[in-house]
């Protein structure tokens, strides 16, 4: 039994010997466009079957509801306005005022001036300088999704093609983000696992054994981001499924994002990461990546926008540290997120002992009930 | 906050739409846009989500487990007044109680099988001992405490047709076995009343989670006063005084540690124990272990009105399990639960100066 909590190497700390690198998605949602290729492909890849039940949700261009035993890629959609984005923008600046190390601009500084638009000095913004909506405030040409996308047209004759996306302006913003299986460091799913159908891959990743898993779903409930469920078993009433719909693979049990498992093992990444246009996914060295995401961050601070921040990269935090890294734009909440997450097992030695207390206190009473009066 | 000359085109913002995203607005927004301002001191007491749609995921769970806690706990509550009446010697005492701990346990064991996605599986359960898990403690604990809880029964079931199962010789060995097995059954029984509350606890779903230091006491007393209200409805009184003991004790460890647990709980989780049907179940059974427990002390001894008593007592226990299964699947369906007290304890520990363990950073 290894480390219930706290920093670790977790391949290490499942046993393995050799010293594979850990590998992790880097996912910077500042320049995810929303294409959703990375659902695709990775449905595509893995066979994850379509959703048995396909609705329109009414929630912006999202019709995926959220990760699931169907949805190992799951991109979120949220629209703001220009209230939610101040608000963005003083929560992140908090982050910041609370004396975490920054290297944002010191507080009080105006922030039009960083507005240099275009940018891509990580090297991940693929496309450049496109979208420059004229720098006259500090939101124009910031927004990355408009930056790497077409460039947006400011109205100018000649200034380029005209495109009918719609700018972020100072008063809406979309904010899109990839979500997938957070790869966790201590894994809730995996500690909590009876079968051992779930183990750490020597890449530091967490997978389920399909043949394994009996379906007990005990990993769906210590789950602390909701990622991994129990597939429906594909039995269906008639004219509840689409006639081309088959019985469903791997049906009643426990199924998840596998970081393509299969194709790290061939030397390759995710299909996700792959496919990704914009570069938004990124699959790599987790070391690696995290200081690549520290860089990011600290750059779109320097540029005004406070609101940038990363998720899952401090590995003092409730499940040492995730895999998956995340630069959001807003409270992870807003992305559907937990705030502050915490692997139940962390505390499972304290709950052991209190159901021990509580058995003891059980045979005590029993036997003073059998002692107490001979009759 | 920028304005442009554009904005009095703009419609104004329909209200139902915040609610809709599952949001409670506490005030008019403040300005500070640029995000450069001091941060106000007072956090937004508000919280948001995506879509009103759940954080966690309720395990996919149906009321055959809340049926296996119930059976579990009275399972084990029986098996340890079994033992403790072989070694007092009331044999009328023992054999209802053996008979009800396999019962018990067998249904009950029947119920987490067909609630297995791939139920022909179940047998991986026991295909390793994994200590992080309480779902495999649990099936070792129960796969233990059955098989001596029947052999125990099958002794007795021998012992009560008059000895004419056909063992020949085998017969001495069953008696020995079964003594054995009895006592075996009475060591494991508080084990299995207590882990269940820890298979609830080690999850993310915040009413199981956030009860995780009095969840074993609200069981193991629940598993006592079951067992002991069933043994009082089927044993004659003059040996059914543990079975009584036993219930009045559990009840009233029950209604105390139910209390604590409440007083203790996350403000916004402990909603989830009052509201909706868990809340009404909740509400019935302290009513039912109360009176059960007052029965069984004042009344006990009188055959009617112990079983009376019993028969309250063992239905709110079946209550007390089934409340606490439900509310916690409505606490995981609704982000509220799961949001807003981590903000708070993340909050508290900020206010405590702990900057250094926030999953979200900045650096
Ligand atoms: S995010 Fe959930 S499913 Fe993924 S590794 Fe962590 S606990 Fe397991
Ligand atoms: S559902 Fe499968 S993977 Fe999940 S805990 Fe049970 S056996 Fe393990």
């Amino acid at each position: 039994m290894g480390q219930l909590f706290g920093p670790t190497n977790p391949a290490v700390d499942a046993g393995w010997q050799h010293t594979h690198p850990r590998k992790g998605f880097f996912t910077d949602t500042s320049v995810c466009i929303g294409c959703k290729a990375c659902e695709v492909a990775c449905k595509e890849w893995n066979h994850v079957p379509s959703d048995p039940d396909p609705q329109l949700l009414g929630s912006s261009y999202d019709n995926t509801g959220g990760l699931g035993a169907n949805t190992w890629r799951h991109v979120a959609f949220v629209e703001q306005d220009a209230e939610r984005i101040a608000r963005a923008r003083r929560s992140g600046r908090a982050l910041v005022d609370l004396g975490m190390p920054s290297v944002g601009p010191p507080p009080g500084r105006g922030t039009a001036g960083a507005s240099a638009p275009g940018g891509g000095a990580d090297g991940s913004a693929a496309g450049g300088a496109g979208g420059s909506t004229g720098g006259a405030d500090d939101y124009g040409g910031l927004h990355d999704a408009a930056r790497l996308g077409p460039p947006v047209s400011t109205g100018v004759p000649g200034d380029g093609p005209i495109d009918t996306t719609p700018p972020d302006t100072p008063e809406f913003r979309w904010l899109m983000s990839s979500d997938v299986c957070k790869h966790c460091t201590h894994a809730g799913c995996l500690d909590a696992c009876p079968t051992g159908a779930l183990f750490r891959t020597e890449f530091g990743s967490v997978v389920v054994q399909d043949d394994v898993c009996n379906g007990c779903g005990t990993c769906v409930a210590a789950c602390p981001f909701g990622v991994i469920e129990r597939r429906s078993d594909g039995t269906a009433a008639p004219g509840e499924r689409g006639p081309q719909q088959g019985p469903t693979r791997e049906g009643g049990i426990a199924q998840k994002c596998t970081l393509c498992y299969d194709r790290l093992t061939d030397g390759q990444q995710p299909a996700c990461a792959q496919t990704c246009p914009t570069e938004s996914i990124r699959f790599g060295n987790h070391e690696e990546l995290v200081a690549t995401a520290r860089e990011r961050v600290a750059e779109l601070h320097a540029r005004g926008m406070t609101e940038a921040r990363l998720y899952g990269a401090n590995q003092n935090d409730g499940v040492g540290g995730t895999g998956s890294v995340f630069l959001l734009l807003d409270e992870p909440e807003t992305y559907g997120l937990p705030p502050d997450p915490r692997v139940p097992t962390a505390d499972l030695p304290q709950m052991f002992s209190r159901a021990g207390w509580a058995a003891a206190g059980m045979l005590a009473t029993a036997a003073l009930a059998f002692l107490g009066r001979r009759r | 906050m920028s304005t442009s000359g554009f904005d009095s085109y703009r419609p104004p913002e329909p209200a139902g739409r915040r609610r809709r995203k599952g949001r409670r607005r506490a005030g008019p927004s403040r300005g500070g846009g640029d995000g450069s301002r001091e941060m106000p001191v007072v956090p937004d007491a508000e919280f948001g989500s995506y879509y009103g749609r759940p954080v966690v995921k309720a395990p996919p769970w149906e009321t055959d487990v809340a049926a296996y806690l119930f059976l579990g706990g009275l399972a084990a509550g029986s098996g340890l007044l079994a033992a403790g009446a072989q070694l007092t010697g009331r044999e009328a005492l023992r054999r209802s109680t053996r008979l009800a701990a396999i019962t018990a346990a067998g249904l009950g064991a029947g119920a987490l099988v067909r609630d297995l996605g791939r139920p022909e599986r179940f047998l991986n359960m026991l295909r390793t001992v994994k200590l992080t898990s309480p779902m495999s403690v649990g099936s070792w604990i129960l796969a233990g405490f059955s098989t001596c809880a029947g052999v125990a029964a099958a002794d007795e079931v021998d012992r009560a047709t008059g000895s004419r199962l056909p063992l020949g010789r085998l017969r001495g060995l069953l008696r020995g076995a079964g003594s054995a097995a009895g006592l075996g059954a009475g060591m494991l029984a508080p084990p299995l009343a207590a882990y269940t509350a820890v298979l609830l606890s080690d999850t993310a779903v915040p009413t199981w989670n956030e009860a995780r230091e009095e969840l074993p006491f609200v069981f193991v007393s629940s598993a006592s006063l079951a067992a002991g209200g069933l043994a009082m409805m089927t044993t004659p009184v003059a040996q059914a005084g543990p079975a009584r003991v036993l219930a009045v004790v559990g009840a009233a460890g029950d209604l105390v540690a139910t209390e604590v647990l409440e007083r203790r709980m996350d403000e916004t989780v402990v909603e989830t124990l009052y509201q909706g049907r868990p809340g009404r179940y909740l509400q019935v059974s302290k009513v039912l272990v109360a009176a059960g427990g007052v029965g069984a002390l004042l009344a006990g001894r009188w055959r009617a009105a112990g079983a009376l008593s019993g028969a309250a007592l063992l239905t709110a226990s079946a209550l007390t399990r089934l409340g606490y299964f439900e509310a916690g699947l409505t606490s995981a369906k609704d982000p509220k639960y799961t949001v807003e007290p981590q903000k708070r304890r993340l909050a508290e520990r900020r206010r405590r100066g702990i900057t250094d363990d926030s999953i979200t950073t900045v650096e």
